[in-house]
């Protein structure tokens, strides 16, 4: 049985942050703090053995995040965490791996990795900290900002249309996919929970603030100007069908948890083409 | 074949087989790629072999995928490997940058085929040597080893693997269109007579493992993922602990002792093959198919009473200085034909010093060699004062 909250919260964060490595570079009012503390819990709500529990990140701020855990973490290189992730658990599949990373390398650079992990239903969970643009390099336009948002490189407004990330994900194969955002932690933690523990591909995307630069360019210069934004558009739809799910400049948010579904995994079919291998070559 | 799945015996086979077969008797179990020419057998024979060893192949998206994923594989703790020819080794370099940094063990195979881009596809070439070399930004030293024959696929890729794992580094086999579609007897010993290395383990308990702590060696002892040592590795510059530092002094920390676990240990890592040396006023060095045609021509000079000899080499990188220095004070030139417009051939013209003629024998790849042409090359040196 599941500790009580407090007793997760307490134990997750002294056993799996690393916390000699802090204070962490994220700025004031950031929402990947939140976003990993949700899945160090959900670690221990899964009761899950952290000793197999692998995070692989890309590059940027939400790459950070696998410097941060006491964790098996491996921080490679802009957009190429889920291949490298897939080498992990192929080699080794009684490995649990979460791919922590941002929307500019999970979906721009990474982005083909992103649609064939999905595809071959790896069982596999990937964090997508969507912020809608590349904080680390000062807040450059990312491929899920919405048409009009200004960045550093759309001084005039976004003139490119965003991926919708859980209809991609879903018209992929993904198994799961779910979305929140930082303002709604408990059902964040449950789904990452939940995720980790679903065989199969696992896609979780959290609608993060980034004040600093993508807050300071689109009227929300600290990080609860972005929270009462969540509150104000975001609305709560669980099963909702993903070709709604975009996500405009000012229309509503729609969270919840979309995809559920059991389908055989790469590595049932991995193992019934194993057998059937060694079966042939005996004879 | 053995109880194992390995395959044992004289057969006849292509460079391209014998390097996948290479990998199965070096304990390679991991295998990811993406179809391309003249290296796509390798991933054939690896798709029909690995199943049957208990290995994994997998075919990724491209090739930066492919090799991302042979360093995740190794972490997992298997003998991992890769194969491509020019286009998709230039996707790798970025991601073999990232093996280096993180001290990886895995075998990239690399059968050259002629370009700059796509280039002549299914035809010959020698041309990314200096990719092998410096493809991936940063400060490195690299492994690299020259097959000339499909024996030499077999051997060499065994040889790759343990020279990967002793200095867990990513270790370059750089072959070409012709070895690798040529077919010739290969002979596959026993197991147990080809000595297997594997990575150095940790000794430490799992909460003192630091996951770049040397212990006098250059090399630190590695883990595998999911064993309990929770370390962290990253491509950016980091101490001991895998931790990143901004600076400096971190840097040439870990830069120096990266690069020097490959210069320090050079002597124990070349491997040349040479011919007819001993007297040899004009030395004829080549590797990869275009050694075969040069020793071939060497031989044709000596029948007109020319004192030519010949160097394979077999090992490209780290480059065997010493071994040319020696010779430089000693001969009268170095002729190196290879199937470009001229790349280790600098590298001979550098250590050589002026001190003895070097003599580009360049071809812009599509065929071989013809071994008159390089045979006049050797006579050009021979008439000069």
């Amino acid at each position: 049985m599941p500790d009580s909250d407090r007793e997760i919260y307490e134990r997750s964060t002294a056993r799996y942050l690393r916390q000699d490595r802090l204070p962490h570079i994220w700025c004031a009012g950031c929402g990947i703090g939140p976003a990993l503390n949700c899945f160090l819990r959900a670690i221990d709500r899964a009761e899950l053995d952290a000793d197999r529990v692998m995070v692989i990140s890309g590059i940027g701020c939400s790459g950070r995040a696998a410097g941060y855990v006491k964790l098996d973490s491996f921080h490679t290189t802009h957009g190429r965490a889920i291949p490298f992730a897939t080498g992990l658990k192929l080699a080794n599949p009684r490995l649990t791996t979460v791919v922590f990373s941002g929307d500019g390398d999970l979906v721009a650079i990474g982005g083909n990795h992103l649609i064939h992990a999905a595809r071959r239903n790896i069982d596999m969970t990937v964090i997508c900290i969507n912020n809608f643009n590349y904080g680390m390099t000062g807040g450059q336009v990312g491929p899920t900002a919405p048409l009009d948002i200004r960045t550093a490189t759309t001084p005039y407004g976004n003139f490119e249309p965003a991926f919708n990330l859980p209809w991609l994900l879903q018209a992929s194969g993904a198994s799961y996919i779910a979305r929140w955002t930082v303002l709604h932690l408990h059902e964040l933690e449950l789904s990452i929970a939940e995720a980790m523990r679903k065989p199969g591909f696992a896609f979780i995307e959290v609608i993060s603030p980034c004040p600093t630069v993508y807050g300071r360019m689109n009227k929300e210069p600290e990080g609860l100007d972005s929270l009462r934004n969540y509150i104000k558009r975001s609305i709560i739809k669980n099963g909702a069908d993903t070709r709604d799910t975009a996500i405009d400049k000012d229309g509503p948010i729609i969270v919840g948890k979309f995809l559920d579904i059991q389908q055989p995994t790469i590595h049932d079919y991995l193992s019934l083409m194993k057998d059937k291998a060694q079966k042939q070559v005996k004879k | 074949m053995s109880n194992n799945g390995e395959l044992v015996g004289e057969f006849f086979m292509n460079g391209d087989t014998a390097c996948a077969e290479g990998a199965i008797s070096a304990g390679c179990r991991f295998f990811a790629g993406y179809p391309i020419t003249p290296a796509t057998e390798i991933a054939e024979r690896m798709s029909r072999r690995l199943p049957v060893v208990n290995g994994t192949y997998i075919q990724m998206e491209d090739e930066i995928a492919s090799m991302c994923a042979i360093l995740g594989a190794s972490w997992a703790g298997l003998k991992a490997m890769t194969a491509t020819s020019g286009p998709g080794f230039s996707l790798m370099m970025e991601n073999l940058g990232l093996g280096i940094m993180l001290e990886t063990p895995c075998v990239i195979v690399n059968i050259q085929r002629a370009g700059p881009s796509t280039g002549l596809p299914t035809l010959v070439g020698q041309q990314d040597m200096m990719q092998a070399r410096w493809g991936s930004h940063g400060s490195y030293e690299i492994i690299a080893l020259s097959p000339a024959s499909p024996q030499q696929m077999f051997d060499l890729t065994i040889r790759a693997f343990n020279l990967s794992e002793k200095f867990r580094v990513p270790v370059l086999l750089m072959s070409d269109e012709v070895v690798g579609h040529m077919s010739e007897k290969v002979v596959i010993p026993e197991i147990g007579a080809e000595e297997l290395v594997f990575r150095k383990l940790p000794k430490n308990s799992r909460d003192s493992y630091l996951p770049y702590q040397t212990d006098g060696t250059l090399i630190p002892p590695m883990a595998i993922a999911g064993e309990g040592y929770r370390f962290h590795v990253t491509g950016l510059t980091h101490d001991e602990r895998g931790y990143p530092v901004m600076n400096a002094r971190a840097q040439n920390r870990l830069v120096t002792r990266m690069v020097d676990k490959i210069r320090l240990n050079s002597e124990s890592i070349i491997m040349l093959e040479d011919h007819l040396l001993d007297d040899a006023e004009i030395v004829v060095c080549a590797y990869g198919i275009t050694a075969r045609i040069a020793k071939f021509a060497v031989n044709l000079a000596r029948q007109e009473g020319i004192k030519a000899g010949f160097m394979q080499l077999i090992t490209v990188w780290p480059f065997p200085e010493r071994h040319i220095r020696m010779l430089a004070s000693r001969v009268k030139a170095f002729i190196v034909p290879e199937i470009n417009r001229g790349q280790m051939v600098y590298e001979v013209e550098r250590c050589v010093a002026g001190r003895a003629i070097t003599l580009s024998v360049p071809h812009s790849g599509g065929d071989v060699h013809r071994p008159e042409v390089i045979l006049s090359a050797i006579k050009e040196c021979h008439a000069r004062q």
